[in-house]
C-alpha cells in the first residue's frame, strides 16, 4: 500500500524544452525560498535551540518526492509507500517517529512537518522541514535519555499524523501532543513555525509556477535533479578508486557501561556505482546512542561533501542517488531493529562525518583529508524550578575545535553543523538562573600539526538554582585522530564542583545528576586533530600561538619549537629539538594517527580520563 | 545667496553636488577620487565646483559628505591596533565569536577565520563580575587591574583600549571605574566602554562593536578633522561639515569622529537618501531602491518617504550592531564575471567582479572575461559608438569575444548568451528587491521602483518588469544620486538603552520618563555643536517581540501618540505588523527589549526646482539612430539626450537615454515620460 495524492485537476504535468538560462532562474528562485524558510523560522520560533542555534533543516522536493533544494536529502518517496492514507490540498503532516518515516528524522526530538503543494487543484511539489524540539516528553527533561532501551521511554511518538486537514487545524491532536511535553509553549511555538516556513515555501512554488508555467517548473525541477546527476557521475568516477578502501572508527561508549562500539566502511566503485559498505559495524546498542540512518541521508552527506569541488554555486539535490549504493546492515547500531531506543543519536551521526571524510581523503591525503573533529555535538540539559517556582529546562549544544584541514588551521570552539551558532552568554544568563564564568579555548587542546587542529572550548556553568543535569558527549575516550603527521587533539572532560570544593569527574554521557545551587560545572569539549608535520611548522607561526594563549610554552615542544624566556623563539635549540624529534620519529609517517590501539587506550583510561574505561559490548544475536 | 554642498566620495570620482537652498538650483561636478588622502579629492572637487558655477566660495553654509573611509578601513584590515579589556574568563570572546561557519554542511572544511580586530595578544581580563540583575557578584580589582593594564602598555604600539564587561548593559558601574584606571595608565589613547557606545545585550557582538568603533576611529577622526579644516580654511569659518550616517541621518564632524561605527553604511545611505529626496517630491512614497555599481547592488525598501532602519550593519564579515539604513546588498554589478562550470553548463553571473582593473573587456584595459557590463555591449544597450562627457571608449569587439566564450560553453548562439547574462544579473538583484519586500510582507506591486547607481538605469525597466513596480523610476543624476541624499538630510543622533519588560508590567508614567530621559541623552551631541532643543523633531522606538522569540520588531511613535493612547498603542502597532509578517499575532506577552530616542534637527527647506520647458520636440533630442536586441529579436532605436528632454516629451521604447553618466534602456512596449523635477518616468504602454 501506499499513499494516494488526491488531485481536483489530474492533468499531469508534462515534460517540456526549458532554456539553460530559464533552469538557472528558477533555480535562483528556489534558493531563495530555501533560505527564506529559515527566515521565516528563525524569526517566529520560540525555543532558543531553534531561534538562537539554527537546528532546523528546510526541504523542497518535486511532486514525485526527489529533494530539489535542501539539506539532508528527501525521505517522502519511503514515506509515500509506507503511509497509508489520502492526502489533499490543505493537509499539512506532522510525524517524529524515525521507524514510520524511514528514518528521514532519527530521533523523536526532531518534529517533521510536510507540505503537498497544490496549484489549481493540482499536485506540483512538496515542502517539509524539522526542527529539533526543546521537550519531547519521556524519562528526561529535554527527552534524549541515555538510560532508555526501548523507544517507548524517549516520549511521545507521532505516527504521520495530519496537522492540518483541508486547511483545517486538528486542535485536539495538537493539544494531546502538546500536553505530552515539557515546554509546550515553545513547542507550540516552534511547530507554527515550523509550518509558516513549508507554507512561505509553498506559496513561492506556486509564485514560480504562476511566473514560468507548471510545466516549465515541473520540467526544470528535473534538469536540476539531472545536472546534479551528471556532475556526480563525473566526481565519483574521478575521486573513487575501483580498488575497496576501508576506515573504521568508534563510538566511545553506550552510556551504560559498554563500548567502544565500531563503525566500519568500505568504499569502492563499480562502474559509475560508488558502493559505501558498512558491513562489520557493531550490532546495535543496548541504550540510546543508536542512530538509524536513512541511505538517502548518507547519500547526501556524501554528496555535499563533494560537489563543492566543481560548482559551489549548484543546488545540491537528490538527482544523484542512482549512483550511490550505501549498504547497512539489519540489527547493527546504525540500523536498530525496532523499537530500539534512539535518542541519543548525534554521537554515531557525527562519527559518520569522521569515517566519511577519512574514506574520501585518504586517495589524495594532501589535498582532500582533513583531520578528525566533527565527532560530536554535546548537549547540556539544566532543568528544575526556579525561585518564583517557575520550571526552567535549558538544552545547550556544544562546540569544540574544528580540525587542521588542507586550507590551513581549525578555528577554536566553532560549530561543525551548518548553521549552527552559540547561543550567547548574557541571553542565558537572563532567562536561566546560571552563571557562565569562563568561556574560552582550552589552551593546548588542538592537535600540533603543520595546520593546528581548533582548541576545544571550556565552559563553566555556575548553577544558581538546585536541579538536574545531563550530559551527552564523546570523544572522551578515543581520541579527534590526526593526520598525515599530526597529532590527535585533547579529549572532553565534565568536571563538576560542589560548593563545598569537592571535585567529580563526571562521565561523557551522564543524566538526572542532581545540582545544588552554586556548584560549578566545567564542560570541556575536545579539541581538532592536526593535519600535517608539525615540526614544519613556522616556528613564527608557533611563537604568535603562544603570545596569544592558544598554545603553551611547554606545548610548543610538540612542534619542537623552543621559546626562550622572554617567549622569542630560540632557533638554534628549535633546530636541534626538532632534528632530534624527526630522527625519533623516523621517516615513515602514517596517515592516521590515532593515538594508540583501542586496546592500548583502554589501558591508561582511568588514570588519563579519570573515568574506568568501557566494557567491550556483548551481544546477544 | 546661501548654498549647501553634497560630496560623495566614491573609488574611482568624487561626485559634488551645489545646491542654492533659495532657487533650487544646482551645480554638479565629478573629480578623480584620490584614495591616498580623499580629502584631497574633495578640495579639487569644491575648487571646481566653485569656479564653473561662479558660486563665491564663502557662500557655501554646508557642506554634507557621505564617506566610506570607515567602510575601507574594517574592508581592507587597515585600522588602529585595538587592545581589548573583558571580563575574567572572556578574553575570546571575539575568537570564538557565534562559533558559525559559512557555507552549509562541510562548510567548515574551507572557511578561513579572519584576523580579530582587537588581537588576542592585546586583549586582558580584569577581576569582576555584573550579575544578569544587574548586582555586582564580584567587585572591580583596581590595583590588579592597573598592573594589568601597565603590563599591557608595555607592549607598546596600542593605538586604542576598548573595555567590555559582561552584563555591563544592565549596569556599567565596573566599566566607568576600570576606565577611569584605563585612563590614568593609557593617558594619551583613547579608552572607549562598551555601555557607551552601544548598550545592549549580547556580549559577543557588544564587543565587536566597541572594537569596529576603536578600529576605524583613528583613520575616520584624522580624515574628518582634517577635511573640517581644509574646508574652513577655504570656505570660511562658519562652514559646518557634516558626516552622513549608516541610518540615513547626518552627524556633524565632531560627533561623526566620536563614534564612526555609525558611518559604516554612510555610502549607501546617502544613494537612498537622495532616491527619497526626487521621489517625496514627485510624490513616490513608497519606493523600493536599486543601487547598481560595479561590483555590487544595494536595495532598500521605502515606506512613507522612510528607509526601514535595522539595528545590524555588515560590512564583509564584520557584522555590527549599529542601526544602518536597511540595505540589502547582492554581489551583482556591471562587472560582475559570467562563467559556465564545465561539467553542469549552468550559466553563473559573479559573484567575483573584474573591478575598475582589469576591468570588462569592453574597456580594453587588460580585462577579457566577459562581464555584465559587455553583454549589455553586445546588446546595444551600451552604445559604443554614442559619448557623452568624454566617457571611456567601448570597444564592441572585445565585448563580443568574451561573451562569445560563454556562448561557447553553453553551445548557444552569442545574443542569446549575452541576454542570458542579463537575465541571471537581473534576477539576483530581483531576489535581493524580494528579501526587502515580499519577504518583509510587503507587495511590491505597490511601490515604485527607482534604479540610479552607474549601471542602474540599463537594468531598471527590466526589473520592473519582473516586480511589477511601476513606475520606474530614473532620477536626474543617477550616477551622482549620493550627493544628492548628502546634500538633502539633516543632523540626528539617537540614545538607546535594553529593557527587556513585559509590556503589562510598564506603566505609561515609566515609559515615558524612561523615554524622556533617552531624549535628553540622544539631544546632547546635538546641543554641542549648538542646535537647539525647540529646532529638533523628538521621536521614539520600541523593540518589541514576543516574549521568547528572537525576532523582533521596531515600532516608531512620537510623544504624543504615546500621552494620548498609552502602551497599548505600542502593543497594537506590533500585533498589527507581525501578523502582516507572520500570518498571526498573539495579542499578549509582549516584551519591550529596548527602548530608543531619535533627537533629528528641523531642516530648512530647499526649493524646488522645476525643469524648464525648452521648447524642443522630441526628435531634436534624437542623438543618432541605432539598434538593440531584446528578446531575442533586434529592435532599431533611437538614442535620445536626456539634457534636452522636459515634460511634454515622452519616449516611446524601443529607445536609449543617455546623459553623461548613465545610459537608460526604454524597452518595447514601455514608455519613458519626464516629470517637472527631472525624473525619468517609465511605464508599460498599457498601463
Amino acid at each position: 500500500m501506499s499513499a494516494t495524492i488526491k488531485q481536483s485537476n489530474s492533468t499531469p504535468l508534462k515534460n517540456v524544452d526549458v532554456d539553460g538560462v530559464t533552469v538557472d532562474i528558477i533555480e535562483n528562485a528556489l534558493r531563495n525560498a530555501r533560505e527564506e524558510m529559515d527566515a521565516v523560522l528563525f524569526r517566529t520560533a520560540m525555543s532558543p535551540g531553534i531561534r538562537e542555534q539554527g537546528d532546523c533543516f528546510p526541504m523542497i522536493a518535486n511532486k514525485d518526492g526527489k529533494m530539489v533544494v535542501g539539506q539532508f536529502g528527501s525521505f517522502i518517496v519511503p514515506f509515500l509507500e509506507v503511509y497509508e492514507a489520502e492526502i489533499e490540498e490543505g493537509d499539512i503532516i506532522l510525524t517524529n517517529d524515525p521507524y514510520l518515516c524511514n528514518a528521514a528524522v532519527s530521533h523523536l526530538p526532531d518534529w517533521l512537518v510536510l507540505v503537498p503543494v497544490f496549484k489549481e487543484g493540482r499536485h506540483i511539489a512538496w515542502t517539509a522541514m524539522f526542527g529539533h524540539m526543546s521537550d519531547n516528553g519521556g524519562m528526561v527533561p529535554g527527552s534524549i535519555p541515555i538510560g532508555a532501551t526501548t523507544i517507548y521511554q524517549e516520549g511521545i511518538r507521532i505516527p504521520p499524523t495530519k496537522l492540518y486537514k483541508k486547511g483545517e487545524l486538528q486542535e485536539d491532536v495538537l493539544e494531546l501532543i502538546l500536553h505530552n511535553v515539557r515546554t509546550p509553549q515553545w513547542n507550540r511555538f516552534d511547530l507554527n513555525a515550523l509550518v509558516a516556513a513549508c507554507k512561505t515555501a509553498s506559496r513561492r512554488c506556486v509564485e514560480i509556477s504562476e511566473r514560468f508555467g507548471e510545466d516549465v517548473f515541473h520540467s526544470t525541477m528535473q534538469i536540476m535533479l539531472d545536472r546534479n546527476h551528471m556532475a556526480m557521475k563525473h566526481i565519483i568516477e574521478m575521486f573513487i578508486p575501483e580498488e575497496p578502501r576501508e576506515f573504521t572508527d568508534y563510538i566511545c561508549d553506550d552510556g551504560m557501561g559498554m563500548g567502544p562500539y565500531k563503525i566500519k566502511c568500505t568504499m569502492w566503485r563499480e562502474g559509475s556505482v560508488v558502493i559505501f559498505d558498512f558491513d562489520g559495524t557493531d550490532p546495535q546498542a543496548q541504550s540510546s546512542i543508536n542512530f538509524y540512518m536513512n541511505e538517502d541521508m548518507f547519500k547526501m552527506f556524501f554528496g555535499s561533501f563533494t560537489i563543492n569541488i566543481v560548482d559551489p554555486q549548484i543546488l545540491f539535490n537528490d538527482g544523484f542517488y542512482d549512483l550511490v549504493d550505501v549498504r547497512i546492515p539489519q540489527g547493527t547500531i546504525l540500523k536498530p531493529n525496532y523499537p530500539a531506543a534512539l535518542s541519543g543519536r548525534t554521537h554515531a551521526l557525527g562519527r559518520i562525518f569522521d569515517v566519511m571524510g577519512a574514506l574520501l581523503g585518504m586517495g589524495a591525503p594532501d589535498q582532500m583529508l582533513n583531520a578528525a573533529g566533527f565527532s560530536d555535538s554535546p548537549h547540556l540539559f539544566y532543568s528544575g524550578y526556579d525561585d518564583q517556582g517557575e520550571w526552567f529546562q535549558l538544552f545547550q549544544i556544544g562546540f569544540g575545535g574544528i580540525p587542521g584541514r588542507p586550507v590551513g588551521d581549525g578555528p577554536d570552539g566553532h560549530s561543525l553543523w551548518p548553521g549552527f551558532t552559540n547561543v550567547p552568554n548574557e541571553f542565558i544568563e537572563s532567562y536561566f538562573p546560571l552563571r557562565i564564568e569562563k568561556y574560552e579555548a582550552i589552551i593546548d587542546s588542538g592537535g600540533a600539526g603543520l595546520h593546528r587542529g581548533g582548541n576545544g572550548l571550556s565552559v563553566a556553568y555556575r548553577f544558581l538554582n538546585d536541579g538536574n543535569i545531563s550530559i551527552h558527549d564523546e570523544r572522551w575516550l578515543t581520541y579527534p585522530w590526526g593526520v598525515n603527521g599530526g597529532d590527535t587533539g585533547l579529549r572532553s572532560t565534565k568536571k563538576l564542583v560542589r560548593g563545598d570544593g569537592s571535585e567529580e569527574w563526571l562521565p561523557a554521557k551522564c543524566e538526572d545528576i542532581k545540582v545544588k545551587k552554586g556548584d560549578l560545572l566545567y564542560f570541556n569539549t575536545w579539541g581538532g586533530g592536526g593535519w600535517g608535520d608539525p615540526f614544519a611548522r613556522d616556528p613564527e607561526l608557533v611563537r604568535v600561538d603562544v603570545e596569544r594563549g592558544l598554545v603553551s610554552a611547554e606545548g610548543a615542544k610538540r612542534y619542537g619549537v623552543i621559546l626562550d624566556d622572554q617567549l622569542n623563539v630560540d632557533s638554534e635549540a628549535t633546530e636541534k629539538l626538532r632534528a632530534d624529534l624527526v630522527a625519533a620519529r623516523g621517516v615513515d609517517i602514517p596517515v592516521f594517527n590515532f593515538g594508540g590501539s583501542i586496546e592500548e587506550i583502554k589501558a591508561v583510561a582511568l588514570e588519563e580520563t579519570h573515568m574506568p574505561p568501557p566494557v567491550t559490548p556483548q551481544f546477544n544475536h | 545667496m546661501s548654498y549647501r554642498l553634497g560630496v560623495d566620495v566614491g573609488g574611482t570620482f568624487t561626485d559634488l553636488l551645489l545646491i542654492n537652498e533659495e532657487s533650487g538650483d544646482t551645480f554638479t561636478a565629478k573629480v578623480p577620487s584620490t584614495p591616498e588622502d580623499s580629502s584631497i579629492g574633495v578640495l579639487n572637487g569644491i575648487a571646481r565646483i566653485c569656479e564653473e558655477s561662479g558660486v563665491d566660495p564663502t557662500e557655501v553654509e554646508r557642506v554634507m559628505h557621505g564617506t566610506t573611509v570607515a567602510t575601507n578601513a574594517v574592508l581592507t584590515g587597515k585600522g588602529a591596533s585595538v587592545a581589548l579589556l573583558t571580563t575574567k574568563g572572556y578574553k575570546h570572546v571575539l575568537q570564538v565569536a557565534r562559533s558559525f561557519c559559512p557555507g552549509g554542511l562541510g562548510g567548515w572544511v574551507s572557511y578561513i577565520k579572519k584576523p580579530l580586530l582587537a588581537p588576542l595578544e592585546l586583549t586582558i581580563e580584569a577581576d569582576e563580575r555584573m550579575g544578569a540583575d544587574g548586582e555586582t557578584v564580584t567587585s572591580l580589582d583596581e590595583a590588579a587591574l592597573q598592573a594589568e593594564l601597565e603590563a599591557l602598555k608595555a607592549k607598546g604600539g596600542i593605538d586604542a583600549l576598548t573595555i567590555c564587561f559582561v552584563n555591563s548593559y544592565l549596569n556599567n558601574a565596573h566599566e566607568v571605574a576600570a576606565q577611569k584606571v584605563a585612563q590614568k595608565v593609557f593617558a594619551d589613547i583613547p579608552v572607549s566602554i562598551s555601555s557607551d557606545i552601544i548598550p545592549e545585550m549580547q556580549e559577543y557582538e557588544r564587543t565587536e562593536t566597541t572594537v569596529v568603533n576603536a578600529y576605524v576611529q583613528p583613520e575616520v577622526s584624522l580624515y574628518v578633522n582634517n577635511l573640517q579644516d581644509a574646508v574652513q580654511k577655504n570656505l570660511g569659518e562658519g562652514t559646518q561639515l557634516s558626516i552622513l550616517r549608516s541610518d540615513g541621518g547626518l552627524a556633524s564632524a565632531r560627533a561623526a569622529a566620536e563614534s564612526p561605527v555609525n558611518l559604516l553604511m554612510s555610502g549607501p545611505a546617502g544613494g537612498v537618501a537622495g532616491a527619497v529626496y526626487f521621489c517625496d517630491r514627485a510624490g513616490y512614497k513608497d519606493i523600493l531602491t536599486f543601487d547598481m555599481g560595479g561590483t555590487s547592488t544595494d536595495v532598500a525598501l521605502i515606506q512613507d518617504s522612510r528607509a526601514r532602519v535595522r539595528r545590524e550593519t555588515l560590512v564583509g564579515d564584520v557584522r555590527v550592531r549599529a542601526p544602518s539604513v536597511d540595505v540589502r546588498t547582492v554581489g551583482a554589478g556591471g562587472g560582475s564575471i559570467a562563467f559556465v562550470p564545465e561539467l553542469t553548463k549552468a550559466l553563473r553571473v559573479g559573484p567575483e567582479s573584474a573591478g575598475a582593473v582589469p576591468g570588462p573587456a569592453c574597456y580594453k584595459k587588460g580585462g577579457e572575461l566577459p562581464t555584465v557590463c559587455d553583454a549589455n555591449v553586445v546588446l546595444g544597450y551600451l552604445p559604443s559608438d554614442v559619448q557623452l562627457g568624454g566617457k571611456m571608449e567601448i570597444d564592441r569587439d572585445a565585448s563580443i569575444a568574451a561573451v562569445q566564450t560563454v556562448a561557447d560553453a553553453m553551445g548557444i548562439g552569442l545574443m542569446e548568451a549575452a541576454e542570458g547574462i542579463i537575465k541571471i544579473v537581473n534576477e539576483s538583484m530581483f531576489g535581493a528587491l524580494r528579501l526587502v519586500s515580499v519577504e518583509q510582507g510587503y507587495d511590491p506591486r505597490n511601490f515604485s521602483l527607482v534604479g540610479f547607481g552607474g549601471a542602474g538605469p540599463l537594468h531598471a525597466n527590466a526589473l520592473g518588469i519582473l516586480t511589477d513596480a511601476w513606475p520606474v523610476i530614473v532620477p536626474p543624476g543617477p550616477g551622482v544620486l549620493c550627493a544628492y541624499g548628502d546634500a538633502t538630510t539633516q543632523v540626528q543622533d539617537e540614545a538607546t538603552r535594553t529593557y527587556i519588560k513585559l509590556a503589562s508590567d510598564v506603566s505609561d508614567f515609566d515609559l515615558l520618563s524612561d523615554l524622556g530621559e533617552l531624549r535628553k541623552k540622544a539631544s546632547e551631541s546635538l546641543l554641542k555643536d549648538g542646535i537647539q532643543e525647540d529646532d529638533c523633531d523628538v521621536s521614539y522606538q520600541v523593540d518589541m517581540r514576543y516574549a521568547g522569540q528572537a525576532f523582533q520588531i521596531t515600532i516608531d511613535f512620537v510623544e504624543r501618540e504615546l500621552k494620548d493612547k498609552g502602551v497599548s498603542l505600542i502593543t497594537d502597532a506590533f500585533d498589527k505588523e507581525h501578523e502582516q509578517l507572520f500570518t498571526f499575532k498573539l495579542g499578549d506577552g509582549h516584551e519591550i527589549l529596548m527602548i530608543r530616542a531619535l533627537v533629528k534637527a528641523k531642516s530648512a527647506q530647499i526649493e524646488n526646482k522645476s525643469l524648464a520647458n525648452t521648447g524642443l520636440s522630441l526628435e531634436d533630442c534624437v542623438i543618432e539612430q541605432s539598434k538593440f536586441y531584446y528578446a531575442g529579436g533586434w529592435y532599431d532605436i533611437n538614442i535620445y539626450d536626456r539634457a534636452k528632454l522636459h515634460d511634454e516629451l515622452v519616449v516611446q521604447g524601443p529607445a536609449i537615454v543617455i546623459e553623461m553618466d548613465s545610459t537608460t534602456v526604454v524597452l518595447p512596449q514601455h514608455n519613458a515620460s519626464v516629470d517637472s523635477l527631472g525624473n525619468l518616468i517609465i511605464n508599460p504602454n498599457n498601463k
